[in-house]
């Protein structure tokens, strides 16, 4: 579904990616981890299209298209979703409207017909309840004066209303305490499906109990330096990031 | 009367008085002279006048003009559906270069609100009452140019407790085929506890020549009345504006005023003032302005708190692009008797290129002091955040636009109570975050 090949990058003329490979299949649940710092943020950021990025090398097939030469929106359009780590609050535009602009933006560019307005009622009631995602914020400014939770509710929930074939978890878990954290890893665990992937970005191994994922990579320095299954993850917690950096180090001196 | 070359020279120097005008109406010749008289005596405005340090109306003057209204403008059903609001139900009184045409109108009868020619009113003791009376209109010399030269305009008086079904909706119509200078003048009456909606708009139908307008709306709101006005500004790219509204408020009354200006006259100047006569009332002013490539687009507002336990809400918004330019001065008078006064004061605005403008300044003069005053300003740019945010979730670049710039006038659109106008005014933001893109 994604493949990334010796992806470089750079922000403000630094480089923050230095050559990242990485396979993405159908089904499949990818965990990144890393300290910080280490361009697990840039990475989502180059994927999903972010302006102040600039791709220096490399290349991103996603579903046999070159996403890089696609804009954000068409990203979106093509099956791609990320969920931000700060989640942006807008005044003024209603929760409600937003996903119906971007629900029916999507079915647009593939050729569908707006959404009935009683069908899209009905489809968000479904999916409110698969993140436990309060009714009365439907109506409410885009995350205006929206609780840490409630915001990263809020982008399971869209990420629920616009079914992507390919999920990015930004830090989804950061900043949320553990019943908020149970609710979110649940509705993303309800979303998994053999024909959708999920790339979860996450410091911290806890999120990793609820949503077990298949493979976890380690990024450092802008690259990935290991790569292994579950296990991976509970050996990070336990002895940190620091083994990895003498590794890396070690191996760059050799 | 036709300037040869510059008008500004014509009216400061050669301009002929109100005797002058076969169709002068005796009942108020005197006072249009007393006008003509103040007008001299002011002389037109420079940029070192302190109340247009900003507008150069010396540049938007310089050209040739006639101060004549055209008699008979042409208008079609085609244009007059052009500068309708899709699904407003509404009353219509459509003005042609000042002049109400009785024939492409549908006025309100029977009942206890008039309609009617300004000239058509000369003896009704209303405007011998008001006219040009409101003493904010005495230090504008534009204001007294119009009370000495006009033509025609609206009366409308509403009597005590009317109120009508539908908003009444005025449209300004503008067919000058060469360079004019049109004067419409309006006196709106509402008499105690009558209530009014009123929503004006403008259509200029030849672009080949200029329309100045000079406009004057002078409001009277007797005791519980309730305005709604809203005044949108819509006209071509040729035509330049200074309007001219004055309100009268006695006690318990409310005015709500809303000013729209939307692309795109090249100089839209808008003085509106209210005086407060009566304790317990409630003013609104309402502004969105969006201005693109030069547009000038100038807001003076100016509350006058004369006596105690007043409200004063003043919420004025902008979007500029290319190199438009706006200017907003709120001024807020609070007179040494108006205790327990509230006035409060925002003026924000969103800057979408390099090269737009803002000049913005509040006048606090408080000189009572158990009130409560309070103003702001900001000047800001698009949330590039947001923006990504929006288009992350697949939708385009224009259409995250328009939705920023909604959101953005939200809190004055909101305060719009009629739906058709609501959606007519998301409808022209969303062409003009469009026509931003485009260029």
């Amino acid at each position: 579904m994604l493949t990334i090949k010796n992806l470089h990058a750079e922000v403000d003329g630094k480089q923050i990616l230095k050559g990242i490979n990485l396979e993405i299949r159908k089904g499949e649940m990818h965990a990144i981890m890393g300290p910080n710092g280490s361009g697990k943020s840039s990475l989502s950021s180059v994927l999903a299209g972010r302006e102040n990025y600039t791709v220096t090398q490399g290349e991103v097939i996603f579903e046999g298209k070159n996403l890089l030469d696609m804009s954000p929106e068409d990203r979106a359009r093509e099956g791609l979703f990320m969920a931000f780590q700060y989640p942006v609050e807008i005044p003024g535009v209603s929760n409600l409207h937003f996903l119906k602009t971007a629900l029916n933006e999507i079915r647009t560019y593939h050729g569908l017909p707006a959404m009935e307005s009683k069908e899209f009622l009905k489809l968000t009631k479904e999916k409110q309840q698969l993140v436990d995602f309060n009714a009365n914020l439907m109506n409410r400014s885009l995350n205006e004066g929206f609780s840490g939770g409630e915001k990263k509710r809020n982008e399971v929930f869209q990420l629920a209303m616009l079914d992507p074939k390919l999920a990015i978890l930004d830090e989804t878990d950061s900043g949320l305490d553990i019943d908020a954290l149970r609710i979110v890893a649940a509705g993303v665990n309800k979303l998994r499906s053999a024909d959708k992937a999920f790339m979860v970005i996450t410091h911290y191994q806890r999120l990793l109990e609820y949503i077990v994922p298949d493979f976890v990579h380690v990024l450092y320095n802008g690259q990935i330096v290991k790569t292994g299954t579950k296990e991976l993850a509970l050996e990070l917690e336990e002895k940190g990031y620091d083994w990895l950096k003498e590794e890396v180090h070690q191996k760059e001196s050799v | 009367m036709t300037s040869d070359k510059s008008f500004y020279e014509f009216i400061s120097n050669g301009v002929p008085g109100p005797e002058q005008k076969v169709d002068a109406d005796n009942a108020i010749l005197p006072a249009r002279k007393l006008a003509f008289s103040r007008f001299k005596e002011l002389g037109l405005p420079t940029i070192k006048t302190e109340e247009w340090r900003y507008t150069n109306i010396q540049r938007y003057l310089k050209d040739a003009f006639t101060l004549a209204q055209e008699e008979q403008g042409t208008v079609t059903a085609e244009q007059l559906k052009a500068a309708s609001i899709p699904h407003l139900d509404s009353y219509r009184a459509v003005l042609v270069n000042g002049r109400l045409q009785a024939d492409l109108s549908v006025l309100p009868s029977g009942g206890k609100i008039t309609v009617s020619k300004l000239s058509d009113a000369a003896g009704n003791p209303q405007l011998q009452a008001w006219f040009d009376k409101h003493p904010h209109l005495q230090s504008q010399p534009f204001a007294a140019l119009n009370a000495a030269l006009f033509a025609d305009g609206l009366f409308i008086e509403a009597g005590t407790n009317a109120t009508l079904d539908k908003p009444l909706h005025i449209i300004h119509v503008y067919t000058a085929s060469t360079n004019a200078f049109i004067q419409p003048r309006h006196l709106v009456v509402l008499h105690k506890s009558a209530t009014l909606e009123v929503i004006e708009s403008a259509v200029g139908i030849n672009d080949n020549a200029i329309t100045f307008v000079n406009a004057v709306t002078e409001v009277v709101l007797e005791e519980n009345a309730e305005l709604w006005h809203y005044n949108i500004q819509n006209t071509v790219k040729n035509s330049r504006h200074i309007h001219n509204t004055s309100a009268t408020q006695k006690a318990d009354s409310r005015y709500h005023h809303f000013n729209f200006t939307l692309p795109s006259a090249e100089l839209t100047r808008n003085n509106l003032s209210v005086a407060l006569t009566g304790s317990n009332t409630e003013t609104n002013l309402h502004g969105l302005y969006l201005a693109t490539g030069t547009q000038h687009v100038d807001n003076h507002t100016f509350v006058d708190h004369l006596v105690p336990n007043c409200n004063s809400n003043e919420l004025y918004k902008g979007v500029l692009l290319d190199d438009a330019n706006g200017v907003f001065t709120g001024r807020i008078h609070v007179n040494v008797d108006a205790q327990k006064t509230n006035a409060f004061q925002q003026n924000n605005n969103l800057l979408m290129s390099e090269k737009a403008n803002i000049n913005s300044q509040p006048q606090l003069e408080i000189f009572a002091d158990d009130v409560k005053c309070s103003h702001g300003f900001t000047v800001g740019r698009f949330s590039d955040e947001a923006l990504f945010y929006l288009r992350s979730r697949g939708i385009g670049a224009e259409a995250a636009k328009s939705l920023l710039v909604n959101a953005f006038a939200f809190d004055i659109t909101d305060q719009v109570h009629i739906p058709a106008l609501q959606d007519f005014l998301a409808e022209k933001i969303r062409q003009y975050v469009a026509g931003a893109i485009n260029n």
